[in-house]
């Protein structure tokens, strides 16, 4: 069968919920059974006493656009009609720092304050309650962020492009990277003072 | 697997759990098309919300009527049926792991309310970031990353570079 069974028209679209609630439960217990629904865990990346953000979130990077292209490559999936986020330079940018501020305020990101107020973590609730006030707020004032918004744009851009590499090359790098990641966590989380939570 | 909570709690390796997260990652661009997100939810819900109350006011703007309003059901939306998932898979493994329990998780050295007031002013920063960004850490940066896109990963060396400096400003609320 080839990917994606719904897009091409395999499975019938009225699936697609279905395999969405499915997938959306394997993504819950993913991350809370690494422990994501602890903000104190999640925040440890930053001080260096935990590192189970980077670990885990380079991990399943690295499996997912690996195996995307071995399905690709094995032609089990029409890479074409896989939805990649376009590239809007300036929003990217922007909300990714607005977001940076959010996370280091709150200890969670959407996903994981969702896992934590699951398991009966009261912040983990009120974070995920902040966020419709953030993004009523946004709504809100789009028109003074319209700009911003639609600025930059690059369409579906992919970052093998940008370096001028193929894929296979660019997720090589990736893999190098990640690991060489997992082992300088490892080094400086011996270094670093335990920090009880 | 192995017992690092006095309480009884387990968490998985974290190698094991990126795999099993990777793995998911995968089936739903394999089934689907598309990445796995969090943030597009609340979106979605906030978007149908005013359009229950004030429909007027979603059809004049320009953010609201492109997911509410018109014939658009934004309630019957994957990214929200998703989420419910994520808040059942998330349940299953506080069970499985003997981690139910209500309660607010903070530094020794601060005040459950300075963390639920700051766990509510992070939240609401967030979620507009994550719109401006057209996605969170789930929708923007990881599924992004795993279709190698430019701007998922542009955002999120701008979410962890920015939390890196941000959290040593405020480590008084977490070390």
């Amino acid at each position: 069968m080839i990917g994606p069974i719904i897009s091409s028209g395999i499975v019938s679209p009225a699936w697609d919920n279905i395999f969405a609630v499915l997938l959306g439960m394997g993504f819950g217990f993913a991350l809370e059974s690494s422990g994501f629904s602890s903000s104190r865990k999640i925040i440890g990346t930053f001080f260096g006493y935990d590192f189970v953000v980077v670990k885990v979130f380079f991990t399943a990077a690295i499996v997912a656009s690996m195996g995307l292209l071995y399905l690709s490559y094995f032609g089990l999936v029409d890479y074409s009609l896989l939805y990649i986020q376009p590239t809007f330079l300036t929003s990217a940018i922007v909300g990714g720092i607005i977001m940076g501020i959010g996370f280091s305020m709150g200890g969670f990101c959407p996903g994981t304050s969702l896992c934590a107020a699951a398991v009966g973590r009261i912040d983990g609730l009120v974070f995920f309650g902040g966020m419709f006030i953030g993004v009523f707020l946004f709504s809100e004032s789009f028109s003074l962020f319209e700009n911003m918004f639609y600025s930059g744009s690059q369409g579906a851009k992919m970052i093998n492009e940008a370096f001028g590499i193929s894929p296979e090359l660019f997720t090589f790098f990736l893999v190098l990277a990640a690991v060489g990641m997992f082992f300088g966590a490892a080094w400086v989380q011996k270094k670093v003072k335990k920090v009880e939570y | 697997m192995k017992k690092i909570k006095n309480d009884g709690s387990f968490y998985l390796n974290p190698y094991l759990g990126g795999v099993i997260l990777g793995t998911v990652l995968l089936l739903s661009f394999y089934i689907s098309g598309r990445g796995l997100g969090a943030s597009g939810a609340v979106k979605n819900t906030v978007a149908a919300t005013v359009n229950v109350i004030a429909p007027q006011h979603v059809e004049k703007s320009a953010y609201y009527s492109q997911f509410a309003g018109g014939d658009k059901e934004p309630m019957s939306n994957w990214l929200v049926y998703e989420v419910l998932g994520v808040l059942a898979g998330a349940f299953i493994s506080g069970i499985v792991f003997n981690r139910l329990k209500l309660k607010v998780e903070h530094s020794p050295k601060i005040t459950s309310r300075r963390r639920l007031l700051f766990a509510l002013a992070g939240g609401l920063v967030f979620g507009f970031g994550a719109q401006l960004a057209r996605g969170c850490t789930s929708g923007a940066a990881l599924s992004g990353m795993a279709v190698l896109s430019f701007g998922g990963y542009i955002t999120m060396v701008a979410i962890f570079g920015t939390a890196f400096v941000v959290a040593w400003i405020l480590r008084k609320n977490w070390i």
